[in-house]
């Protein structure tokens, strides 16, 4: 019986991908198991059977301490080829990006990465991704025996968790010493945003010439119990905002229920990041630009117009 | 000490149109993607603080690559890998890391290979970690500060929660992030001078590769569709005067029940 393998190092999405992987086992007629790896991965394992992973491999080998790619691929290579494992699916953050590659050559597979949806389909799984940045969707397979896809965080939702059990297997993993060692780690400045997890998103673009403007910008969103992002621009040249606040092709991909988009003319590398929205509404003061061919309710106007006088309608809500 | 660049053309995204879902990629220029150019900016940083590196760029593209090779020989490049072959179009990932492995060798000699944390078109970061793989070496992906100090890397990588400080021994491969440089923008005399540096273009027969081992004979993820996403958006522009507008907005956010909880 074929089996679906999941991993990731963020245990969160890792569960995201067990709770869709046991649909996709019942249509494929596979089982789901789960890697566990690293220092105190044994305790997780009731996590991942609760969502349904029929087993899980353990291994808190000294090489797994620090994550390695080069460790981590080779350690889910030995998992892989020891069972029936025929997909492998990891999580997308940038650690599981950069091992989907080193063990689909160890394993001599084929890879899709940045999956953001995904299906059965003839007995495989297919996966659509974003290509030519953003522009078109590509759906492939991976057609050789083993497959990697790499699935982007929050593509699946957690599904229901019960109290179960399951095969938890020990693995005898044979590793050496990382090569790449890490010296020093340092936490990022303070933005803990979690944009991904936002529920009303405002988004600032190019066409905000002033930071000055950013205080109106603000007070909207705190009367909205909004987020702030933005587009490339105010984060990496203008330095405005933290790279957390990134949202499109190189930064997150939101799915919030409200996004506002201020003076952004809707480039496709941004506009990515934000196609999930339940409702999208445009401020921008020119009417031909690109966002408003995506656009639910869009305000053709300056924004130093637009954004106070909604801030004070809202006001005059509460 | 050798260091290589690996850089792919692609078609400059700005260009791109949409006709009925599909991209029209017909009259779009080749470019250079922006990591690409990250990564001999890169090299040639190296080149200028250390003594006695010579950098070689592998270039994977089309015929269109003569003139546009220029550019990192340019930027620094002192030599060029010209994989142009039409066997090689079209390849996956996969193919593409197994042939740059191959030209990787037979260069003879590389210390440390730079590549763009991802290819400015698809981003699947696949090529960088499959070819550590092939040459069994060392990676350091997401770099964003890089030194290079008697056979030793140390580098910088931007992860999610932190930023990671990791050291190996060269032979190793990196891939840098966009903020790591700003790319030069190479003079007119550069480029000119370009023109006189060696490059040798390498087939599937130099590389000891099999035509069915190679590009579109080789896939091994296969493409069903690839269109623009449908857009289902209600397209409604407000009109009014300002409060007017505004007032229009809150009822409708109110009533798609987004706003007031």
């Amino acid at each position: 019986m074929s089996e679906i393998l999941i991993y990731s190092d963020n245990d969160g999405t890792a569960l995201e991908l067990v709770s869709a992987g046991k649909e996709f086992a019942k249509e494929l007629g596979a089982t789901v198991s789960a890697a566990l790896l690293g220092d105190g991965a044994a305790g997780k394992a009731n996590d991942y059977f609760s969502y349904g992973a029929d087993k899980v491999y353990v291994s808190e080998h000294p090489a797994l301490g620090d994550f390695y790619v080069g460790a981590y691929a080779e350690g889910l290579r030995q998992i892989a080829e020891s069972g029936d494992v025929e997909f492998l699916l990891i999580g997308s953050t940038k650690r599981g990006k950069e091992l989907a590659g080193r063990v689909a050559q160890k394993l001599s597979a084929g890879a899709i990465t940045d999956a953001n949806a995904m299906r059965v389909r003839d007995g495989n799984l297919e996966a659509d991704r974003y290509s030519y940045g953003g522009n078109t969707v590509a759906s492939q397979v991976v057609t050789t025996p083993k497959k990697v896809i790499s699935v982007m965080p929050k593509t699946f939702e957690l599904g229901p968790s019960e109290a179960k059990q399951g095969d938890v297997v020990n693995v005898d993993l044979d590793l050496e010493d990382p090569p790449v060692k890490v010296v020093e780690r340092r936490d990022k400045a303070g933005d803990e945003v979690n944009l991904e997890e936002a529920e009303i998103l405002v988004c600032v673009g190019r066409g905000v010439q002033a930071q000055e403007d950013l205080a109106m910008i603000e007070e909207l969103a705190a009367l909205l119990g909004a987020e702030i992002g933005c587009t490339k621009t105010p984060a990496s040249d203008w330095e405005w905002f933290s790279e957390e606040r990134m949202v499109g092709l190189s930064g997150k991909k939101c799915k919030p229920s409200l996004y506002i988009s201020v003076g952004i003319s809707g480039q496709i590398q941004h506009t990515v990041g934000i196609v999930d929205s339940k409702i999208i509404v445009t401020i921008n003061k020119d009417e031909n630009a690109p966002i408003f061919n995506l656009t639910d309710y869009g305000i053709v106007g300056d924004y130093a117009d637009v954004v106070p006088e909604l801030s004070e309608k809202l006001k005059s809500l509460r | 000490m050798d260091v290589i660049v690996c850089m792919k053309q692609i078609p400059d995204l700005q260009q791109i149109r949409i006709k009925e879902r599909k991209p029209i990629l017909d009259n779009v220029p080749l470019v250079w993607g922006d990591l690409d150019k990250n990564a001999m900016e890169e090299a040639s940083k190296i080149k200028e603080a250390v003594e006695d590196v010579k950098v070689t760029v592998v270039a994977l593209g089309s015929d269109k690559l003569q003139q546009g090779i220029l550019e990192p020989l340019a930027m620094g490049a002192d030599e060029a890998v010209l994989l142009t072959d039409p066997a090689f179009a079209g390849s996956d990932s996969m193919g593409t890391a197994k042939v740059l492995a191959k030209a990787i060798e037979k260069t003879g000699s590389y210390d440390l290979i730079i590549l763009g944390e991802g290819s400015t078109d698809n981003y699947s970061g696949v090529v960088a970690s499959a070819l550590a793989e092939l040459l069994n070496l060392p990676e350091i992906t997401y770099v964003r500060e890089l030194e290079v100090e008697n056979g030793k890397i140390k580098a910088v990588r931007n992860m999610e929660e932190s930023f990671e400080v990791m050291e190996a021994d060269l032979p190793a491969l990196v891939t840098v992030a966009q903020e790591i440089n700003e790319p030069r923008l190479p003079k007119f005399m550069a480029i000119r001078k370009a023109g006189a540096k060696p490059r040798h273009e390498w087939g599937p027969d130099d590389l000891g590769l099999a035509a069915d081992e190679v590009g579109q004979n080789a896939l091994n993820v296969e493409t069903l569709s690839n269109l623009a996403p449908e857009q289902d958006r209600k397209n409604i522009i407000l009109k009014g005067d300002l409060a007017e507008r505004i007032d229009a907005l809150v009822d409708a956010l109110t009533k798609e029940g987004v706003l007031g909880r």
